[in-house]
């Protein structure tokens, strides 16, 4: 279990109707199944992933976030939860767009391109930052539109939406980002947890 | 589709069978037959009753009666879905999903399979003798519909009292009856897997259905439909149909890889118009084996009812509508290298359900298999099914 999947848990509602987009193996969408009674879909890329959903008895399509959340009528889910994968699509805005159309709102997980050890990372080494949370190459890493905390925020007002909740997951602990600490958390928080509305 | 499921290339060149004895009904013995007393409005507008309707059964009904799987055939199956087809003496059409511990687990699940309205293995079909006329049906038989073949079959459910499948399950034509009987029947299935279909025959395999029954059509013995009256078999025309009908189950690719231009028992080419190519040769064979348990009418009544399938048209171009009513758990399936009922267009379903905020899973499976896809030894798609029913069924 990612270390996450607490928080986001507790931002969602008991029985709420939830879209996992990027579902992966499903792990969190059975957390919240356990946790919050929540009817859970998901979308998922993988076939091989959406085969491991399947054998947990989940309800997952196999499909790119990017073409397929347009058959999603607009708000026919409670929440839609976007984990680590705005970064990996083509086009970001356009699925901010799409996830707070379908969505009523949107819990998004964004890993901090800002952390010090990234930074210190690039600063001496010179070179496109591998992590743990970030293990692949610059040449084949899915992750092509990497973002800052700081980022996000500046991407909320020009494509206009709104943070309702921002948390910052440092060391598996979690902490509220507001303006005041914002330069603070983007420096040291690996994980920044947003739920956003329209 | 294919219900030879992958011969081996065949070892002697094949030719079109000379001749054989018209199709033979008397095969009754091993067939169990319901006789449908509910009168049946088709939807060309005949009323039909007291007509056959043949079936067979796997595994038990449990106590409660929620553990049957309706499964449905396509084109050219038949209700002996696995173990030894008692008639043709061939292994049953999917064996390869249903049977003990399968992805159809019939130790788990009460499997019940029946022939459709329109086909050749004791249902009520062009085959039979018109009550009225005393004479064998041929071509005065009704044109029937996939929504008339799902109306037929809703008897077994009350004949066997359930209330409620737990699934309803086909791929191909059988998809196409799991749509139709899910929008006709809302509430009586938990689940519903259609499997490499449509929800409205495209123009391409309209085209395809076309070309096959003018095949047989075409074939002097056809006689417009009374070849059993005449005691022969439009068989060359049948087997034509088949062989074309066989070529657009496979991929390309699938076929490259199987035969690509190899010689069929021979060192080079022979300049004439034997089978020089392996690929002919097992085309012919599949032609021959065929017309041995097929009944021609049969086969153009059946590609008809699948040409008039538009489930789109039947609710006024919403899709979605067709599903409104029903809280069925949907299960979509697709392969890479289907080209006859290609990935969008189960999709579409898809994305229909979702628009009404169905339940419903999809996934399409890796496979060069083509469209035969479903009947064969495909892993990834035999789990996915097993998993499905099987979660499924303890939730």
């Amino acid at each position: 279990m990612k270390s996450e999947y607490k928080i986001i848990a507790d931002i969602i509602t008991e029985n709420a109707r939830v879209l996992d987009v990027g579902c992966d193996d499903g792990s969190l969408m059975e957390f919240l199944k356990i946790e919050k009674n929540v009817d859970i879909r998901g979308i998922e890329i993988s076939k091989k992933k959406v085969q491991t959903c399947i054998s947990k008895g989940l309800t997952v399509i196999e499909g790119d976030a990017e073409f397929d959340l347009k058959q999603f009528p607009d708000k026919s889910f409670d929440y839609v939860v976007l984990g680590q994968t705005l970064q990996a699509f083509i086009n970001p805005e356009i699925v901010i767009k799409e996830l707070l159309r379908v969505g009523n709102k949107a819990v998004v997980t964004i890993p901090n391109f800002g952390h010090w050890k990234v930074r210190l990372n690039l600063l001496f080494q010179g070179t496109m930052p591998v992590t743990k949370t970030l293990p692949n190459e610059w040449y084949n890493t899915p992750n092509i539109h990497m973002c800052t905390i700081k980022d996000f925020f500046e991407f909320s007002k020009t494509i206009d939406f709104k943070i309702f909740k921002s948390l910052a997951l440092i060391n598996k602990n979690v902490s509220i980002i507001n303006s005041s600490n914002l330069p603070f958390k983007n420096l040291f928080c690996e994980l920044g947890i947003f739920l956003i509305e329209e | 589709m294919n219900c030879e499921r992958s011969k081996k290339t065949a070892k002697k060149v094949f030719f079109l069978p000379i001749q054989i004895l018209a199709f033979d009904m008397n095969i009754k013995e091993n067939i169990k037959t319901l006789i449908i007393k509910r009168p049946l409005k088709l939807d060309c507008g005949q009323i039909i009753n007291d007509y056959p309707l043949a079936y067979e059964t796997y595994g038990s009904l449990n106590e409660n009666k929620d553990n049957a799987i309706l499964v449905c055939h396509a084109l050219t199956g038949d209700q002996f879905i696995t173990g030894l087809n008692p008639v043709t003496k061939k292994e049953g059409w999917w064996s390869y999903a249903v049977g003990p511990n399968k992805s159809i687990d019939t130790n788990k699940y009460f499997v019940i399979c029946a022939n459709v309205i329109g086909g050749c293995m004791g249902s009520f079909g062009p085959s039979h003798i018109n009550q009225k006329t005393k004479k064998i049906y041929g071509t005065d038989f009704p044109v029937i519909t996939i929504n008339d073949i799902v109306n037929a079959q809703i008897n077994l459910l009350d004949h066997f009292e359930i209330k409620k499948l737990f699934s309803v399950v086909g791929g191909s034509m059988g998809g196409m009856q799991v749509l139709q009987f899910v929008s006709n029947f809302p509430e009586r299935t938990k689940t519903a897997v259609p499997i490499a279909c449509t929800s409205s025959h495209s123009a391409q395999n309209i085209a395809f259905n076309e070309l096959g029954r003018q095949a047989i059509t075409a074939d002097h013995n056809w006689i417009d439909g009374k070849y059993s009256s005449k005691n022969t078999v439009p068989d060359k025309g049948l087997a034509v149909a088949r062989m074309a009908a066989h070529i657009t189950y496979l991929s390309k690719k699938g076929l490259q890889e199987k035969f690509g231009r190899k010689l069929q028992e021979r060192d080079d080419l022979k300049f004439g118009f034997d089978a020089d190519f392996q690929i002919e040769s097992y085309l012919r064979y599949q032609g021959s084996v065929f017309v041995d348990r097929f009944d021609a009418n049969s086969y153009l009544y059946i590609t008809r009812a699948m040409d008039y399938f538009d489930l789109v048209k039947q609710f006024d171009g919403n899709l979605s509508n067709a599903f409104k009513d029903t809280k069925a758990k949907f299960f979509v399936i697709s392969f890479t290298s289907d080209w006859l009922y290609p990935t969008q267009e189960n999709k579409d379903i898809v994305i229909a359900l979702n628009a009404i905020g169905a339940n419903v899973g999809f996934v399409e499976i890796e496979s060069d298999k083509g469209h035969d896809s479903f009947l064969l030894d495909v892993p990834d798609f035999l789990e996915a099914l097993k998993n499905f029913l099987d979660k499924s069924y303890i939730e």
